[in-house]
């Protein structure tokens, strides 16, 4: 088993609430596509959760157990961020044998391979590696730990599309072989939504939404045309967010819309993960 | 192999149910093969392996394919004919409504239309 829970979770720095009264379960085995705009605080939830940062107030438990200063807990997370964590003169391998002490599961050579596949030579230092590949050795010990949790914060950053492609289908492969809970924070969410299984939004430190992918999908409707007559279709509908462009709208609009009810000059379609985000997140 | 583009406004694993009902009528598929598992669908298309499972999952049910333990998934007898019949009865839903829509739109006539099928047919 392996569900984290936060209940209530509050962070704050300073003034700053970073989090602000977050509740949210992840589920053991499932890939979670954690989105946020900067600054909406995907980074201080991961920290939090793998005990990086205390929280302000709430708790976080991993199986019912808190994770504040418990070896268990922690040892079920590998937790892969933009930040190096090792000194920068150590080469790649040194750091997959450092990674092996604390986490017995990991995979030597599927670390070994992987870094053929990415073209990474484990006899560089890390001070050596280029902004890509800096990320690529990060991805490479998340999907070799072994761990039953594993956070990727920002995990393409700096990588090529074809280095994205190898990952995502890297991600894949893994989890269908040895399934674990994905935590995926990224900001390119088109290329990973259809990877993604549930979404959970971040706004300004809130949980706004927690749903699966399937379900978000199914839920937002865009309706085209002009805008006065747009208008009088939304009224009473909920709506998320609106683009003009001269005298025609296009609204988004939450639940249900059957093409039959819509008039005949207005358009009916279905935003993608990414649109709805941004009207989400406005 | 499939080809299908996932920018469709269904959800994916119906989008993929699909993808593999057209290869099955094309002929990549032939009844009594081996289709790939879903692992490999999932790691091919980028696609969550429980979307994969889903979009199999609904051919099985609908008789397309079936399981063999222990060694895969197999295009079943009878399948080509099974999803033409399905196609014929969804034909009419998402092309001829949508036709007569968009020709009511343009103010294109009943006759104009049909000339048009007609002259469709001759290429």
């Amino acid at each position: 088993m392996s569900t984290i829970k936060l209940d209530n979770v509050t962070k704050c720095f300073g003034q700053t609430k970073a989090l602000d009264g977050v509740s949210v379960v992840f589920e053991e085995n499932k890939i979670y596509g954690l989105l946020g705009r900067n600054g909406a605080g995907k980074s201080t939830l991961l920290n939090v959760i793998s005990n990086r940062l205390f929280p302000t107030s709430g708790e976080v438990t991993i199986d019912g157990i808190r994770v504040f200063e418990n070896d268990y807990a922690l040892s079920k997370i590998f937790c892969m961020s933009d930040k190096n964590l090792y000194p920068d003169t150590m080469k790649v391998k040194e750091i997959f044998e450092i990674t092996k002490l604390y986490y017995p599961e990991f995979d030597m050579n599927y670390a070994q391979k992987l870094s053929h596949d990415f073209g990474l030579n484990i006899n560089k230092k890390i001070k050596g590696l280029s902004t890509g590949y800096n990320s690529i050795y990060k991805i490479i010990l998340a999907l070799s730990s072994g761990a039953p949790i594993v956070f990727f914060d920002e995990p393409v950053l700096g990588l090529d599309a074809n280095h994205r492609e190898l990952f995502y289908k890297a991600l894949i492969d893994k989890y269908s072989e040895k399934p674990a809970t994905y935590v995926i924070s990224t900001h390119l969410i088109e290329e990973a939504s259809d990877i993604i299984e549930r979404v959970v939004i971040l706004k300004e430190g809130k949980l706004i939404l927690d749903e699966d992918t399937e379900t978000v999908l199914a839920g937002g409707y865009a309706v085209s045309g002009p805008a006065t007559a747009v208008d009088e279709f939304c009224k009473g509908k909920e709506l998320l967010g609106q683009d003009v462009l001269g005298g025609l709208k296009t609204a988004y609009i939450k639940g249900k819309i059957r093409a039959e009810e819509l008039p005949e000059n207005l358009e009916l379609s279905k935003p993608d993960l990414q649109k709805l985000f941004i009207q989400l997140t406005n | 192999m499939m080809t299908f583009n996932f920018d469709d406004e269904k959800p994916i694993y119906i989008q993929l149910a699909e993808g593999i009902e057209d290869a099955v009528l094309s002929g990549a598929f032939p009844e009594e093969t081996q289709i790939p598992s879903t692992t490999e669908i999932s790691v091919g298309y980028k696609i969550n392996p429980a979307t994969a499972l889903k979009g199999v999952n609904l051919l099985v049910e609908n008789g397309v394919l079936y399981k063999k333990r222990g060694v895969g998934m197999f295009v079943a007898t009878g399948a080509v004919e099974k999803i033409r019949e399905k196609r014929k009865q969804a034909f009419f839903d998402a092309y001829v409504k949508a036709l007569v829509l968009e020709a009511q739109k343009l103010k294109i006539t009943k006759e104009d239309v049909i000339g048009m099928i007609e002259k469709g047919f001759l290429k």
